[in-house]
């Protein structure tokens, strides 16, 4: 058999070469050329990385909902009012110890687990971690069963209940899929820090810290070396990115 | 007593067959208008919400799952451990079982918020997903029962429908397994996360599948005038007294093993006492009506043996069996996920609260689509298949005696 | 053998002057703004689909956002603007992805999650109000419609209009 000419399917390296705005980030995979002032973050998911997020529950102030805000404004999930379906990316959650009444308050997400539930029981492989640990969703594979919000302990994900319209670019959402925390992916990718990091700091409160958990220089796994801090439902081990102090 | 060689001849065509299969297309219209609609409109208009995610559409779909494994039961009972008296149901046994688990599949792909990518769930897997597992079990539970009737109604050596009767047994309890462990396998709520879950849907499955059969069984001998003998429904009868008993059995080992663990009496107290609607499910419908009543009006000699026993019994075991997988699916989810041990927590997203839950019409409209389109595919089966036997009478079923 | 015929198909489909100037009834491509695609419009026409899956994945996997082909790029030039002068979403069939998709009956999923205009644009919540359809978008009322919209206009004005 005889081979004619097939039209060649764009390869990535076409594709990289094509477009005269398009900017070369990396040379090979993991060697990057741009870096990315007063920031750890690199461009492209970096398997060396593991992004996590320290939240002190003591510096995070009553009533405060800069966190939410944000996240809602910078993601675009902003529902209808209809607390039980509207999506919820991030909430404030106040805490009253059973024994001692004492009350505080904190911000819960997705907490990015090292093996995570989530993952674990997507029949089509859509709930996924990226190389950095963070936890997604391939919105173009989610068929909507819902299976990994039975399985998250931390009630992190929501249903897109209704259509929508007027996404974010970099966050788009869909009707009939599955969405949660992203930790600002398409941020971080940029060399910035997530919204609702940046929000928190911006209140002066400063109760969340965003950083590399593998880099024992970065200022939260410093942090973490110094003070005490945990993870929620620690029986579970799952290693979550997401880490907790003062509650 | 001379008996007559077993004969299985197509449905006739009956009045009351035709109007059966009107009312069932009926409801399965209703369904398909209640997947439009939710579909058009996204899952706002159904009662399901962040908090309570999978609703009544998934207590149709794992009760008519579950159930279609059940409906194997008097085709095992024949081929796999050889009773004479169950070969001249086991076809019936093999398509029903096929039919409620279309039916259930229906509903939970109709279900699905992407039910338009299908496609991508048939061809991606993950294997470390217990639902992955199920649609390779679900899909392969088809082709073996399909087997399994094919060699039935062919005319090859009896060793064949053993040896594909025993493959068929052993993947029903592997599909059964499978659906059970779709809560087993929670590690995340406290209402699952128990091994227990497996053996609960096996037995399970033996009951309702068995009442579900009972009944079918008994429609369509009446819709097309044909005769069962007492025999046959004291001996089904008996049968489903024993499953219901073995539900009832899992049923407390699994509350009383949570109700051991301080960290589980949370969720006990919810379910056992304290839960309202799915206390009562549970006592009264589940425990009361789908489990005491059908055993107690087998078993108590003075309610006398007459045909209609089995079937009322078959009644109030779907009832009861309906809230079971309803107290199991949505109780597990209304009662909250404890983030913070030893602490009472509260938030816009409901942490800390019992979360309300009110099914809506189109939810049900899809569910009873489903029921009605497992009951569909039987009996054009039926109609156009030599799956039912002309005669039941006592005289005329093997191993009568 | 089959292989070979299809690809010479496929290959005459793409270079076919059913693209070019001359077929009446050619889907009218609105015209766009900012420079041609250095690939070219055939090639583009051709595989911006997988194009598009390619770099989709580079960036949602791999967390490349320097790609080339990604969707959220494309209504910056390829904004179909109303009388008003306002970008036109998808439940517009004036939209770039529909004067094609619905003439080919090609129906795509892209905009139950991304946004069909350019960012910054406030959507009106009308497209959300028309809900998901169960079929797929009519194929053949649309290639009718556009058909009968051929045959009424003049050739010379749907040659303009195309490029």
């Amino acid at each position: 058999m005889t081979c004619t000419q097939k039209p060649a399917a764009p390869t990535r390296r076409d594709i990289l070469k094509s477009g005269a705005a398009m900017a070369t980030l990396q040379l090979a995979p993991g060697v990057t050329l741009m870096a990315f002032g007063g920031s750890e973050a690199q461009a492209a998911a970096d398997a060396g990385k593991r992004w996590g997020l320290l939240i002190d529950a003591g510096k995070c102030a009553e009533g405060c909902s800069a966190c939410v805000t944000a996240c809602a404004d910078e993601n675009g999930w902003k529902g209808k009012g209809d607390a039980e379906r509207d999506a919820q990316w991030i909430r404030k959650v106040t805490l009253k110890n059973k024994a001692t009444g004492r009350t505080s308050e904190l911000p819960v997400m997705c907490q990015h687990c090292e093996s995570p539930p989530c993952v674990d029981v997507c029949p089509t492989g859509a709930s996924f971690k990226r190389k950095d640990g963070i936890v997604l969703v391939d919105k173009h594979i989610c068929i909507g069963c819902r299976y990994c919000m039975m399985a998250c302990p931390f009630k992190a994900r929501s249903f897109v209940h209704e259509p929508v319209t007027n996404q974010k670019t970099h966050a788009p959402r869909g009707v009939g899929t599955v969405e949660g925390c992203t930790l600002c992916v398409h941020r971080i990718d940029a060399g910035r820090i997530p919204a609702c990091v940046e929000a928190c700091a911006a209140t002066g409160n400063g109760a969340m810290v965003f950083g590399d958990l593998r880099d024992p220089e970065s200022e939260i796994s410093r942090r973490l070396a110094e003070y005490p801090s945990l993870t929620l439902r620690p029986d579970l081990d799952l290693n979550q990115g997401v880490r907790y102090a003062e509650i | 007593m001379a008996m007559e060689k077993t004969l299985y001849r197509e449905l006739p065509t009956t009045g009351p067959l035709w109007a059966a299969a009107v009312l069932l297309g009926a409801f399965l219209l209703g369904g398909l208008a209640a997947f439009a609609y939710t579909h058009h409109h996204g899952h706002a208009v159904t009662g399901m919400t962040n908090q309570v995610v999978w609703g009544l559409p998934h207590v149709f779909a794992i009760f008519l799952i579950v159930s279609a494994s059940g409906a194997l039961n008097a085709a095992s009972i024949a081929s796999v451990f050889g009773h004479a008296p169950y070969k001249p149901i086991a076809r019936l046994s093999a398509v029903l079982a096929m039919s409620l688990l279309v039916g259930g599949l229906a509903v939970l792909v109709l279900d699905l918020g992407r039910p338009d990518r299908l496609i991508v769930a048939m061809t991606r897997y993950n294997f470390s997903s217990i639902f992955a597992w199920n649609v390779l079990l679900y899909t392969g539970f088809l082709a073996v029962v399909a087997a399994y009737l094919f060699v039935q109604m062919s005319r090859v050596p009896y060793g064949w429908v053993r040896t594909v009767g025993t493959a068929a047994f052993l993947w029903r309890l592997a599909l059964t397994t499978g659906t059970g462990s779709i809560f087993g396998w929670l590690v995340a709520r406290p209402g699952y996360d128990a091994a227990i879950m497996a053996p609960l849907f096996i037995a399970m499955s033996f009951s309702f599948g068995l009442a579900v059969f009972i009944l079918v069984l008994a429609a369509l001998f009446r819709l097309s005038g044909r005769k069962i003998g007492r025999m046959m429904y004291r001996r089904l009868g008996g049968l489903l007294a024993i499953f219901a008993a073995a539900v009832l059995y899992f049923t407390a080992v699994q509350h009383l093993t949570a109700l051991y663990a301080a960290e589980h009496a949370g969720i006990e107290r919810f379910i056992l006492r304290d839960g309202g609607i799915y206390t009562w499910l549970f006592w009264l419908v589940q425990v009361g009506i789908g489990g005491l009543a059908p055993i107690a009006l087998i078993y108590l000699p003075r309610f006398g043996n007459s045909a209609a026993e089995p079937i009322l019994a078959s009644v109030l075991v779907i009832v009861g069996g309906l809230a079971q997988v309803y107290v199991i699916v949505v109780g597990g989810q209304a009662y909250p996920m404890e983030l913070f041990p030893g602490y009472e927590a509260s938030s816009p997203f409901f942490d800390g609260t019992v979360s309300a839950y009110a099914p809506s019409l189109t939810e049900l409209g899809l569910g009873l689509g489903g029921v009605a389109l497992a009951l569909l595919a039987v009996g054009v089966a039926a109609k156009v298949l030599r799956v039912l036997p002309t005669n039941l009478m006592d005289a005329n079923v093997p191993g009568n005696d | 053998m089959r292989l070979v015929i299809l690809i010479t198909g496929l290959l005459l489909t793409a270079l076919s002057p059913a693209w070019g100037q001359d077929a009446a009834w050619a889907p009218a491509v609105p015209k766009a703004s900012g420079e041609p695609h250095p690939e070219g419009n055939a090639y583009m026409r051709r595989w911006h689909m997988s194009m598009m899956k390619h770099d989709r994945d580079l960036t949602m996997y791999d967390g490349e956002r320097g790609v080339n082909a990604s969707i959220g790029e494309c209504f910056e030039c390829h904004a179909v603007k109303d009388e008003a002068g306002q970008p036109v979403t998808v439940a517009d069939e004036r939209h770039f992805c529909r004067s094609c998709h619905d003439y080919a009956a090609v129906k795509v999923d892209c905009f139950d999650c991304h946004r069909s205009t350019p960012e910054g644009f406030e959507e009106p919540p009308h497209q959300a109000s028309l809900g998901r359809g169960i079929l797929p978008t009519l194929p053949y009322s649309a290639q009718m419609a556009q058909v009968l919209e051929y045959l009424r206009a003049s050739p010379t004005v749907t040659a303009e209009a195309r490029e």
